[in-house]
């Protein structure tokens, strides 16, 4: 396995490894609309959606009785579950905390300061990249290019994107967490990712159109004729 | 047909090709790490490359197809280049202890490092460690040395069929293991250790025994099944060191069972290495001249009537050849070849074939397995039927016990009652396999042990008889014959061959062993016969000739140690009909002699002596016996008379397994402590990590 969550590291508030695992009534109707997406055939294409259905259940990581558990649910061999589980870097497949901290340190992000995000966080955890906080709530680690640059550094917190961050904003948003507050996702300091104080283009206002399949547009009614 | 140009030579290569197939029909070597022809194509050794025009990156040529007017260098400082890269990439994090390694002197990575290969290393940093994983008892892993190819992964997931070895992690981390710690449980599973083109994955018994030069490699032919697997024997001094696989495309591609792989050590216990005769109850050691006086005495006026000879799995056609002979000699008619009680009767030999030929079970598309499990009783005639399955447009039907084959299998039912439905009109999914059958242009059935050995065999085999005709399974006309008879044992076609059935008023085996117990077989011949039920012969004077001490050395009362498989010159004919010889790659341990030698001997002894002084004159005996077994490599398709055998009345009783415990099937094979222990493990279900105690 991969060596995060450190040898005898204290697991606190972690979900427990179990014998094993089956899904709560609520995520077995989940998991049949999930189902229902893929041919019969293709059952095991389910497998990603399914794997994060799991793990949410479980507190955010994978214990194996849960892999096995959904082999058999999608009716394919236990190593291919393994295998797709131990791939992706969203699964975890050993204990770690339950609020997962991501930090996109790739290329973007760092030139914009995720060096100052990172050491936010590792003085608002106690733990360093790799590890969970001592309480077993939080988990820490460094992630690839999230895909939110244009409003780098970003930290990506459970389901939620926390951008435009300062040291100061990062250390905020973990302490709400610990106090059970959910902090506002999205940029601190704009809106989506339009530039910083205000539109620079699109200034007037534009009509919002919609095409109906029974008239024409103006604009390309007058250019008929003109093409071809 | 593509028509490409390779280093300026135009090559036409058939629709479907690769660049790779295409180099290769050139002429060009190409070197690979993960390409292997019988397996599907992976790409990601890179180690392939080739630089095509018109392309401005070297591409890996086995995931190319072949396209017309291609242009391919395989030659160029640009392929040179590229190739070096990739090979120093590969080495980063494989270390360097060819020294110690088991595949070292036939290693993919150090004959092609030896062209490609940098000279000094610029890796500065550590090389990256990789826990060794469990696969069982038969394979030992080294996964440092691993260089990701999934040559493993691919043959058990493809050819074994057994979904049980992944690739976990990725990138730089990623690792080759099994479902947490488990054995792999396929019968094929040594044959990763053959893929494998480093030494990740190596044979454990054989591991840090020998290397591959001080070995003696001899061609021989496996004994294990009916199938007749090419093997080569690997011998040092006076042992046999492995086992590997020849390629033989008829027969068994390039691939090995386990059992063949790992019974060599079988070759070395509980072997019969001195004549003994039993004084006051207990065997004791003698040699040969005390043995045969032994014999001639307790042959002593008994008339041929009551002298018996059963022969076992394992015999050779040339002792069947002397025995033939020295039972003619004898005056006795009592002379079996069929131990398991196979109803099977010689003469016509499209009755007792597997007619169809292993290699053309590919063509067929429809497959109704009567009473047999090919994945124990014959597992590469398994692997043939799980390729073709892979191949598509294939539908298997079985009559008789479930058992997982690899592949799916619609269950019509459980005894010979089902097939004589199936004739008149058949319910539910016999009737819709009936229809696969009738539309299928080139339908088989296989027969196996479970319906043709058992007290109404021959009714069975009628009734398959009628089957085949119902079913129009056999065309003559179309060049077709899907009749096929499933044997597991090596010596058994051949003895059908040779005719060594009961003759006139001749007793069958059970026949026999019932006799002996009631005193009215006086003397009894066990040519390695021990699967048969021996209690109660101590009325009889019973004469064990054999290589191991096993069920039939225990009731003996004169033993005479012969050779087995590695040790002598010999003829095996498969289940096709395919005679093939074995060469002596170690000699007999002792005073053992090979089998049809001591035959000779004790007919000089009796007095009768047969004029076959030498192999050739044995060989030649039995060419006039048999003429084609004088056709060595060569199948002599069996005429199909179209006759029904007589068989009297079917038992309708579910058939049953032929084979309790895949491993153990034959003397060597219960010798053999390898093939115990994969007992215990897959049959008796003991699945526990191996300790670092353990062998």
């Amino acid at each position: 396995m991969s060596g995060h969550g450190l040898p005898g590291a204290p697991h606190g508030e972690m979900a427990p490894d179990i014998e094993s695992f089956a899904f709560t009534e609520a995520n077995l109707e989940h998991a049949k609309v999930v189902l229902a997406k893929y041919p019969e055939p293709r059952r095991a294409s389910a497998i990603l959606p399914l794997l994060h259905v799991a793990q949410a259940q479980h507190g955010g990581w994978l214990p194996r009785a849960a892999l096995d558990y959904l082999a058999d649910f999608l009716g394919m061999p236990k190593i291919r579950v393994y295998e797709v589980a131990s791939f992706y870097d969203m699964y975890n497949t050993e204990p770690v905390g339950r609020i997962q901290v991501r930090v996109c340190t790739t290329t973007p992000c760092w030139l914009c300061g995720s060096d100052d995000i990172v050491r936010a966080c590792k003085d608002e955890l106690g733990c360093d990249i790799g590890e969970s906080s001592a309480d077993g709530k939080f988990f820490l680690r460094e992630f690839e290019c999230l895909g939110a640059c244009a409003n780098a550094p970003v930290l990506w917190i459970d389901d939620e994107f926390y951008e435009d961050l300062s040291y100061d904003d990062a250390r905020a948003i973990v302490q709400a967490l610990k106090r059970g507050e959910q902090p506002k996702p999205g940029s601190k300091k704009r809106k989506a990712s339009m530039p910083e104080g205000g539109k620079t283009t699109l200034l007037e206002p534009v009509k919002p159109w919609k095409r109906s399949l029974d008239e024409t547009p103006k604009d390309e009614a007058a250019g008929e004729g003109k093409g071809s | 047909m593509p028509k490409l140009t390779i280093d300026g030579q135009e090559v036409e290569v058939p629709p479907g090709s690769t660049v790779l197939q295409a180099c290769e029909a050139a002429g060009r070597e190409i070197p690979v790490f993960c390409y292997h022809p019988r397996l599907n194509i992976a790409g990601n050794c890179r180690m392939c490359l080739v630089e095509m025009e018109k392309s401005p990156k070297p591409v890996a040529s086995c995931a190319m197809p072949a396209a017309d007017g291609m242009v391919i260098k395989t030659d160029t400082p640009m392929v040179h280049k590229a190739r070096k890269g990739v090979l120093e990439m590969l080495l980063i994090n494989h270390p360097l202890d060819c020294p110690i390694c088991d595949q070292g002197g036939e290693c993919d990575l150090q004959d092609i490092t030896l062209f490609y290969g940098p000279d000094h290393s610029r890796y500065q940093e550590n090389k990256r460690p990789v826990t060794d994983k469990y696969l069982g008892p038969l394979i030992s892993t080294h996964m440092t040395r691993c260089i990701h190819c999934t040559r493993c992964i691919r043959f058990i997931n493809e050819v074994a069929g057994v979904e049980e070895l992944g690739a976990v992690q990725r990138g730089e981390h990623m690792e080759i293991t099994t479902w947490v710690e488990k054995a792999l449980t396929s019968e094929m599973s040594g044959n990763i250790v053959d893929l494998c083109p480093v030494g990740a994955l190596n044979s454990k018994p054989y591991e840090y025994k020998a290397r591959t030069w001080e070995l003696k490699k001899t061609e021989s032919i496996d004994v294990m099944d009916a199938v007749g697997a090419n093997i080569r024997l690997d011998s040092r001094g006076p042992e046999v060191m492995r086992v590997l696989p020849r390629l033989n495309e008829d027969v068994n591609e390039e691939w090995i069972s386990d059992k063949t792989r790992f019974n060599y050590d079988g070759l070395k216990r509980r072997r019969l290495d001195v004549p003994m005769t039993k004084k006051e109850g207990k065997l004791q050691p003698t040699d040969w001249r005390g043995a045969f006086g032994a014999i001639r005495e307790g042959l002593d006026g008994v008339p041929g009537q009551q002298v018996g000879f059963i022969l076992g799995d394992l015999v050779d056609a040339e002792t069947m050849v002397l025995v033939k002979e020295l039972a003619s000699a004898l005056g006795s008619p009592n002379v079996d070849c069929r131990q398991d009680g196979a109803k099977l009767t010689s003469g016509d030999r499209a009755s007792y074939l597997f007619n169809t030929g292993i290699g053309r079970l590919e063509e067929s598309d429809a497959v109704l397995l009567v009473g047999a499990n090919p994945r124990w009783e014959a597992p590469l005639v398994n692997t043939r039927l799980r390729k073709r399955y892979r191949q598509g447009g294939f539908k298997v039907g079985r009559v008789g016990p479930a058992f997982d084959l690899t592949y799916p299998v619609e269950e019509l039912g459980a005894g010979p009652e089902t097939l004589t439905a199936m004739i008149d009109q058949g319910l539910g999914s016999q009737i819709a396999f009936a229809d696969v059958l009738r539309a299928a242009s080139k339908p088989a059935m296989i027969v196996g042990p479970g319906a043709y050995a058992r007290a109404d065999g021959g009714a069975v085999l009628a009734l398959a008889h009628r089957f085949a005709a119902a079913f129009n399974i056999v065309r003559p006309d179309a060049g077709w014959n899907g009749f096929n008879i499933l044997h597991t044992a090596a010596s058994r076609v051949g003895g059908l061959e040779l005719g060594l059935v009961p003759g006139e008023g001749g007793l069958d085996v059970a026949g026999m062993l019932a006799a002996a117990r009631s005193g009215e077989i006086k003397v009894l011949f066990l040519v390695g016969a021990d699967e048969v039920d021996l209690s109660g012969l101590e009325k009889s004077f019973v004469i064990y000739v054999g290589s191991h001490g096993d069920a039939g050395a225990k009731v003996a009362d004169v033993i005479l140690p012969g050779a087995a498989y590695a040790e002598k010159n010999a003829t095996y004919v498969n289940m096709e009909g395919r005679p093939q010889r074995s060469k002596l790659a170690i000699f007999p341990p002792g005073e053992a002699k090979e089998d049809w030698k001591i035959f000779r001997a004790l007919s000089e002894v009796l007095g009768h002596t047969i004029p076959l002084n030498a192999l050739p004159e044995v060989r030649g005996r039995m060419a006039e016996l048999a003429p084609t077994l004088a056709r060595i490599d060569e199948v002599v398709p069996a005429a199909w008379t179209g006759a029904i055998p007589v068989g009297g009345d079917v038992v309708n009783q579910a058939f049953a397994p032929a084979i309790e415990d895949f491993y153990l099937t034959n003397p060597i094979a219960r010798a053999s402590g390898i093939l115990q222990e994969c007992s215990r493990l897959f049959v008796d279900g003991h699945d526990v990590k191996a300790t670092g105690t353990h062998g």
